[in-house]
């Protein structure tokens, strides 16, 4: 399939199947709470219901933030289906997220002020994680692209047993699910007043819940790419790893950030540093060609992937002269 | 040759003169027509680097003489220094240096051949133009801020402007000199007159912290000297030569090893890291200009300038480890150390101890690759780091402050300078811009040399992520009424800032041309092979860039189709968003105040173990190469 044909099917369909998503979220926290949960179609309602309401601000360009964060988010899902580089679709999921923290600190608000300085606590917390995921899927199929991580002929998951475990740590974080969702919460009784969204309202929160779907949808494709090479056992552990935050989610209590942030950095130590060290000792290679024999520089090796859309397929260019 | 002798001796000759030369006017005429020369002689070399240099006018031996004298002429002054102030440590290293290089010119001197003292390559020609246009930048600021330094906020320092101006320029002729040489000898003069510049300057304002921190500059700065001018008397007995060029390439890299570890000591120490980083966090008491100085076009990128040189000696060495080892260290130490400050000259200064240390880390490993990351965050480095510092020293004059709290709602009271800063920093970590994409470079150089190193990496870099986003959103965030400052800049300030921010949005635009022209054949001639980003993702990167760019654009709508209301605070507003009605109908202030986490990370717990950490490092880099 072409990358291009990927990023429209992703771009249309990612709001539906991450509405979906939160509508079965909400189902299923319902019934593990014992209660009935509303319609599958809830979140829909309240994106459409938001969308009809009055635009109220407490500083005038705050919302022009959300539309960014939107915008940046559904370019880091076009960057990840499309089949790009994994370093460069983390890069631009952190513009996308440091957005919405300018705009919750432009709010000028106590209440999204502390939520944009948790935002950026779960940020940095997450952050090392992530980019040891990505490092560690480098180690073992010798690319950062998306499309030829895919496209590896072995399970990643066996080799990257620590790191799996570490990414779905983070993800706590990412779906904004307890114990780890600081910023803001989907359980009113433990947040303050609404976190990092509490002077966004009307168009604006719907924005960001649309965003958070498309969000959420590029992360299940993250946890897909684990297991990549057996398609079904992947699409069933990403929907498994999905009801398994939820019951996290509804089991523990928000924990205080300064145990989030120490956690998630003892996790990202200990799981994502040690599988890599492990990596790094089975392959035994030597330290650093001392002598220039690497005949293609490593920087540039993933060109092809992340170049893979049809008009950008060119050969790999390196500048070479004398 | 001509040009390469003028871009070194003019800015020395200029500083000469302007010691001398007391009235206002005259000094700002001349300065601004130095840098005005300097820009356009740093461009014209890059426009048309000479490929054979010729023969220097003067004979060999005179200027040999020449540089001896100014040399202990210098080593007595610092004696000098040492002995006033009761500094043992001083008087020995001075001792040691000075003794040295006279026995080695007496017994070594009169055989030493030389075939060129001078030479220009492509990363000669970028550490040029940083160190022209960039400090440059930063005389003609120094123009500004010193007069209101002077008149306005410092009335209590004692005002020796002459001084200031004439020191500034012989750093920059030094640093020309410093860039430009291939003569390990000549290197090393101008490499101690750039500690004794940054000595004279930090110490500026003549109070007792500035002496105690002009003091430690020196001390540690000596030291690397030490190192420096040991590595020429051993490179010398082993090789014969004492010439750069040679040196890289020698054909015996084991018999240079030791030369190579002396001389990444003596970069370490100058460009801050992290045993000897407190040198350059005191170098905060000096005015401004000095700072931006010190930490983006001079001083610390000559450190991180020599280490780069070496890379292609230790790659692949526990030599090189070892060096990699305290870049990386240093990256997540000053990233987190950041993290507790809210004094924002301390924040720049932590992160350029960072950036350096990340620099560092690429000379270490030394593959092609990483040289290439390395090149490229020195440049994105120098001009964002530059352009905050000078933004910084502005504030400072206005406010009054340079605490990051009491810069809330900067955007309304100084608009310019809080766009410039924002410009800055979107330089200095965010996607798609400058620094962003040299540390990507670093992380997949790291991750193919040496891959768990990336670990330091990955985590300093979400340091890093955090302090820069809540000082942004302290300059966005608007808490109550404010007043826009009238006059927010200087002619000189101005001409600095604007032109600062536009070279910072210009090297980001244009960094794959900057990185094809000037890096990659510089890469290619050390490594034969070059690395580069790779077209795809060029395009990618601009298409971000182009769609971030549009963000202002927005602002098209500012205001338009909202109802705009007060914040919620919990209780009911008095007055506007500030205050509150609260228990028992007390009215409370809002106070709002970004996170510090110091209960989590300390500075001095950081700085000790960092310390210590890395001073085992240099101790074993050492052994192993003499081993």
């Amino acid at each position: 399939m072409s990358p291009w044909i990927r990023i429209l099917i992703y771009l249309v369909a990612a709001p539906i199947v991450g509405g979906l998503l939160a509508g079965w979220d909400r189902r299923i926290s319902a019934r593990m709470q014992s209660r009935r949960g509303p319609p599958i179609r809830q979140p829909f309602y309240d994106v459409l219901k938001l969308w009809q309401k009055q635009n109220i601000v407490v500083r005038r360009s705050q919302n022009f933030y959300i539309g960014f964060f939107l915008l940046m988010v559904i370019f880091t899902g076009a960057l990840f289906f499309g089949g790009s580089d994994l370093l460069l679709v983390i890069f631009a999921l952190t513009l996308a997220a440091i957005f919405f923290v300018l705009g919750a600190y432009k709010a000028s608000s106590p209440y999204s002020f502390i939520g944009a300085e948790r935002e950026l606590i779960q940020m940095m917390a997450y952050e090392p994680m992530v980019l040891l995921t990505a490092i560690g899927m480098y180690m073992v199929t010798k690319s950062f692209a998306v499309n030829d991580i895919a496209n590896h002929p072995t399970l990643l998951v066996l080799a990257l047993p620590g790191i799996f475990l570490g990414f779905l740590y983070t993800l706590e974080i990412k779906f904004r699910k307890s114990p780890l969702d600081l910023s803001c919460s989907h359980h009113a009784h433990q947040e303050l007043v609404r976190g990092i969204t509490t002077e966004f309202s009307g168009r604006t929160l719907a924005l960001i819940e649309i965003a958070h779907w498309y969000e959420n949808v590029f992360l299940l494709g993250w946890v897909y790419l684990f297991f990549a090479s057996m398609p079904v056992l992947g699409v069933a552990m990403s929907l498994f790893v999905f009801v398994f935050v939820i019951l996290v989610d509804n089991v523990f209590a928000r924990l205080k950030w300064q145990t989030a942030i120490r956690s998630a950095w003892i996790v990202a130590a200990v799981l994502g540093f040690g599988n890599i060290l492990v990596l790094s000792l089975l392959s035994a290679k030597p330290a650093v060609p001392a002598a220039p024999v690497v005949a293609q520089p490593a920087v540039s090796r993933t060109v092809p992937a992340a170049a893979a859309t049809p008009a950008l397929n060119q050969p790999n260019v390196i500048a070479r002269r004398n | 040759m001509t040009l390469i002798l003028t871009l070194i001796l003019g800015p020395l000759a200029a500083g000469l003169v302007l010691l001398g030369l007391k009235p206002n006017l005259l000094r700002q005429i001349l300065v601004s027509i130095v840098v005005l020369a300097v820009c356009c002689g740093s461009v014209a070399l890059a426009l048309f680097p000479p490929l054979k240099l010729g023969e220097l006018p003067w004979s060999q031996h005179g200027i040999n003489l020449g540089m001896l004298l100014v040399e202990m002429a210098m080593s007595l002054f610092i004696l000098y220094v040492g002995v006033r102030a009761k500094h043992l440590l001083i008087v020995l290293l001075t001792l040691a240096q000075a003794g040295l290089m006279v026995w080695f010119e007496f017994t070594a001197g009169a055989h030493l051949e030389v075939a060129q003292n001078l030479f220009v390559d492509n990363f000669a020609v970028i550490m040029a133009l940083i160190n022209g246009i960039v400090g440059g930048g930063i005389c003609i600021y120094a123009l500004g801020y010193m007069r209101e330094y002077h008149e306005v906020a410092h009335r209590d320092v004692p005002d020796r402007r002459p001084f200031f101006f004439a020191v500034m320029f012989i750093f920059m002729g030094a640093m020309f000199g410093l860039i430009f040489a291939n003569n390990l000898v000549w290197l090393f003069l101008f490499w101690e007159i750039t500690t004794l510049c940054s000595f004279l300057l930090i110490g500026y304002t003549q109070t007792d912290e500035a002496k105690r921190n002009a003091l430690r500059a020196l001390v540690m700065n000596l030291a690397g000297g030490l190192a420096f001018a040991i590595a020429i008397v051993w490179l010398q007995k082993k090789t014969g030569g004492i010439e750069l060029q040679a040196m890289i390439n020698s054909p015996d890299k084991a018999l240079v090893l030791l030369p190579a570890a002396l001389l990444c000591f003596a970069g370490i120490t100058k460009s801050a890291q992290l045993p000897f980083s407190s040198w350059l966090l005191g170098a905060m008491v000096a005015p401004t200009p000095v700072s931006a100085l010190l930490h983006s076009s001079t001083m610390v990128k000559a450190g991180v300038y020599l280490v780069l040189r070496m890379a292609p000696l230790v790659a692949g060495t526990k030599v090189g480890m070892m060096v990699a080892l305290v870049g990386a260290v240093t990256f997540v130490v000053g990233s987190l150390a950041a993290i507790t400050s809210s004094e924002a000259k301390r924040v720049l200064a932590w992160s350029t101890v960072a950036n350096l240390g990340l620099i560092v880390l690429c000379g270490g490993i030394g593959t092609y690759e990483a040289v290439w990351a390395g090149i490229l965050l020195i440049i994105f480095h120098a001009v964002a780091k530059c352009l905050l510092f000078l933004c910084v020293g502005v504030v400072e004059h206005k406010l009054h402050s340079r605490n990051i709290e009491d810069m809330s709602g900067l955007v309304v009271r100084m608009p310019r300078v809080a766009i410039m800063m924002q410009i800055g920093m979107a330089g200095m970590f965010l996607a798609p811009f400058g620094m962003l994409i040299s540390k990507w470079a670093v992380l997949k150089a790291v991750v193919d040399a040496y891959p768990s190193l990336s670990v330091f990496i990955a985590f300093g870099s979400a340091a890093t992520l955090f302090f820069w986003v809540k000082w942004m959103g302290k300059l966005v965030q608007v808490v109550g009424p404010a007043e826009r400052i009238k006059k927010e800049l200087v002619l000189g300030e101005a001409i600095a800032l604007y032109g600062l921010s536009a070279a910072t949005a210009m090297a980001c635009l244009l960094f794959p041309l900057i990185s094809f022209h000037f890096i990659e054949p510089y890469i290619y001639q050390v490594y034969g092979q070059s690395a580069s980003l790779g077209e795809g993702n060029v395009i990618i990167m601009t298409i971000m860039m182009g769609m971030v760019m549009l963000f202002p654009v927005s602002f098209m709508s500012y205001g338009r189709g909202v109802k705009v209301v007060d914040a919620y605070l919990g209780g009911a507003n008095v007055h506007s968003s500030v205050q509150f009605r609260s228990t028992a109908d007390s009215v409370q202030d809002v106070e709002i105040g970004n996170y510090y986490l110091r209960n989590i990370f300390s500075e001095a717990w950081l700085s000790r173990w960092g310390v210590i950490g890395c001073a085992l490092l240099l101790v074993a880099m050492l052994t192993v190469a003499f081993l």
